[in-house]
């Protein structure tokens, strides 16, 4: 009676399968997707007309801000795979799946990419907004195309670290404790004021955190002005945190899963 | 390995820490039939199931499902068998037929085919009306039955149900029993684990009854009936103090002890003359015994006998004669 059913399925079968399934979880989980979409957008409106007039970076602060935005919602937006994850990994599920050969990498690339696809529609409503407010960037499609792949690059980094977290966790609510490591990281970068107005011990960490390098690079690619070796360093960060986080994602569920 | 086994396995062992949750379990279930595997909680039931599902592996001992090993071979293993665990393990905003169709896709179907098989499920499990909603409104019921179909997707020829009815109401339980009743009619092997004795009883063509980590006992229904009298004489007592002098004087005879309700249990054969000599021997003034009540053994009487304490909160004893 075992039919051929469950015979070897072709490469990344799963994968697009778990891709599906977390998009169509992704979609569905209403309060999840509101917050992911209106917080920065709410941010950026707070910053741009209740900060803005206080702070002065050289240009219409709409202009300087709109990076660091992108990034605080790419960010958060990645982060709330750590939940999706942990969810999975607490829940029946994940040993309903191993029990039918589907890889845990197949469940965390299903995550990961619908993270991709969340944040890139967030990041599209950001700049519709951006552009009602009066950002105006001045980027020609080259400039625009790198921009996209070093937020991307961004994205998947932050995704992949956030899987490993949820992966971590001992429970969904503990995982989402990781969307506020994320919500704060843009902070102290030049993200919403130029480092220099900060205290001066703060500058090192300012300076050489991951989140500097991606908003410059964004914020000189958009704006035209020189990015210098910025997009190397963003590129470098989001390749490190890429591979360690994948590489502690393949422990955690070699040892989660035994 | 043995061409009619399902599943084989011997010396299992398991250990989390200090704690010894399987101490050399071994275990043989047929082709096309109803197992269980009945114990108390932490008697290492789901522990026994996630190694032969190759969630996790033993510390000792080799077990081979549907003719693989689970640990060498269990790649073969994961494609024979579905594993239900305790908790529904169904995406709550899914509705049912999405998340069929998304086991149907891993279980290797083309999209047309999962689609066929999905509402070919759904109708079988009567969920077909609620298949375009999403699980998060479904009942506790459903949720189950849900489960199950989920676990049916890719046809495997090895069930594993652990704990299937546990925290359903009886309406619900009773439903979950016709459907697993059903499951061996094509011819797949079901390996069950309950704590509820009536269930073992009701679906299993054999049970393994567990303690402690091992297997204490293993048979049909009435063989193990058999390990203990065909009924039970339940006496009970005036007073405490008629109790206590009775309960001495019978000593190891007795079956069940239920001091706090002053009642004895005794194996009889059940004939009249038995009990007549039984009440004449242990109540000679006819004063200590309030009342009587004969009781065919249940698997809750082989429980006792067997593992030296009750089971679980379930075994109505069916009443057969009460008196005096």
């Amino acid at each position: 009676m075992s039919d051929l059913a469950l015979t070897a399925r072709p490469p990344l079968t799963d994968s697009f399968t778990m891709i599906g399934r977390s998009l169509r979880l992704s979609r569905r989980n209403i309060d999840a997707l509101m917050t992911s979409l209106m917080l920065p957008i709410m941010l950026m409106l707070l910053f741009v007309y209740l900060f803005g007039g206080a702070i002065h970076t050289g240009t219409a602060y709409v202009t300087y801000v709109v990076p660091g935005v992108l990034l605080l919602c790419a960010g958060f937006g990645s982060s709330l795979t750590a939940v999706s994850v942990s969810n999975d990994m607490t829940g029946g599920i994940i040993d309903r799946f191993r029990s039918m050969d589907v890889g845990g990498a197949a469940v965390l690339a299903g995550h990961v990419a619908a993270s991709a696809v969340r944040n890139a529609a967030s990041t599209l409503l950001v700049f519709g907004v951006a552009f009602l407010i009066g950002f105006r960037p001045h980027a020609g499609p080259l400039d625009w195309l790198a921009a996209a792949a070093v937020l991307l690059a961004f994205i998947l980094a932050i995704s992949w670290l956030s899987a490993a977290v949820g992966l971590l966790a001992k429970s969904p609510d503990a995982a989402g404790g990781f969307t506020f490591f994320v919500m704060f990281l843009p902070y102290p970068s030049s993200a919403f004021v130029p480092i220099d107005t900060m205290p001066t011990w703060l500058h090192g960490f300012a300076r050489h955190q991951p989140a500097t390098p991606v908003i410059e690079t964004i914020r000189g690619l958009l704006l035209g002005t020189p990015v210098g070796n910025s997009p190397w360093l963003a590129l470098a960060w989001c390749g490190g945190i890429l591979a360690a986080s994948v590489a502690l994602s393949g422990v955690l569920l070699r040892r989660r899963t035994g | 390995m043995t061409e009619h086994l399902a599943i084989e396995a011997t010396g299992l062992e398991k250990s989390y820490g200090e704690v010894r949750v399987l101490a050399g379990v071994d275990l043989s279930v047929e082709r096309g039939t109803v197992f269980a595997l009945l114990g108390p909680n932490g008697a290492g039931k789901t522990t026994t199931v996630r190694v032969l599902s190759t969630l996790i592996r033993a510390d000792a001992g080799r077990a081979t499902v549907a003719g693989f090993d689970v640990v060498r071979e269990r790649h073969l293993v994961r494609r024979s068998i579905s594993l239900t665990g305790q908790y529904a393990a169904v995406d709550e905003l899914q509705t049912g037929e999405e998340n069929l169709r998304m086991m149907g896709r891993l279980a290797g179907l083309p999209g047309s085919q999962a689609r066929r098989r999905a509402a070919e499920l759904l109708e079988r499990f009567d969920l077909a009306d609620a298949a375009r909603r999403r699980v998060a409104t479904y009942s506790g019921g459903m949720r189950r039955r849900l489960d199950l179909a989920a676990s049916l997707v890719g046809r495997p020829s090895v069930i594993f149900l652990d704990e299937p009815t546990t925290g359903l109401d009886p309406r619900s339980r009773q439903a979950m029993w016709a459907v697993i009743t059903g499951l061996t009619d094509r011819g797949v092997t079901v390996f069950l684990t309950t704590q509820y004795l009536e269930e073992a009883d009701q679906l299993a063509d054999r049970i393994a009854v567990v303690d402690g980590g091992l297997v204490v006992a293993d048979g049909t229904a009435s063989q193990l009936k058999q390990k203990v009298a065909e009924h039970r004489l339940d006496l009970t007592l005036v007073d405490a103090p008629a109790f206590d002098d009775l309960a001495a004087r019978i000593g190891g005879r007795a079956v069940r002890s239920d001091p706090a309700r002053l009642t004895v249990g005794l194996a009889t054969d059940g004939s009249a003359a038995h009990v007549r000599a039984l009440l004449d021997e242990l109540d000679p003034h006819g004063a200590a015994v309030r009342t009587f009540a004969l009781h065919s053994a249940t698997l809750d009487d082989v429980f006792f006998a067997l593992t030296g304490h009750a089971a679980t909160p379930s075994g109505t004893p069916e009443m057969a004669t009460a008196g005096v």
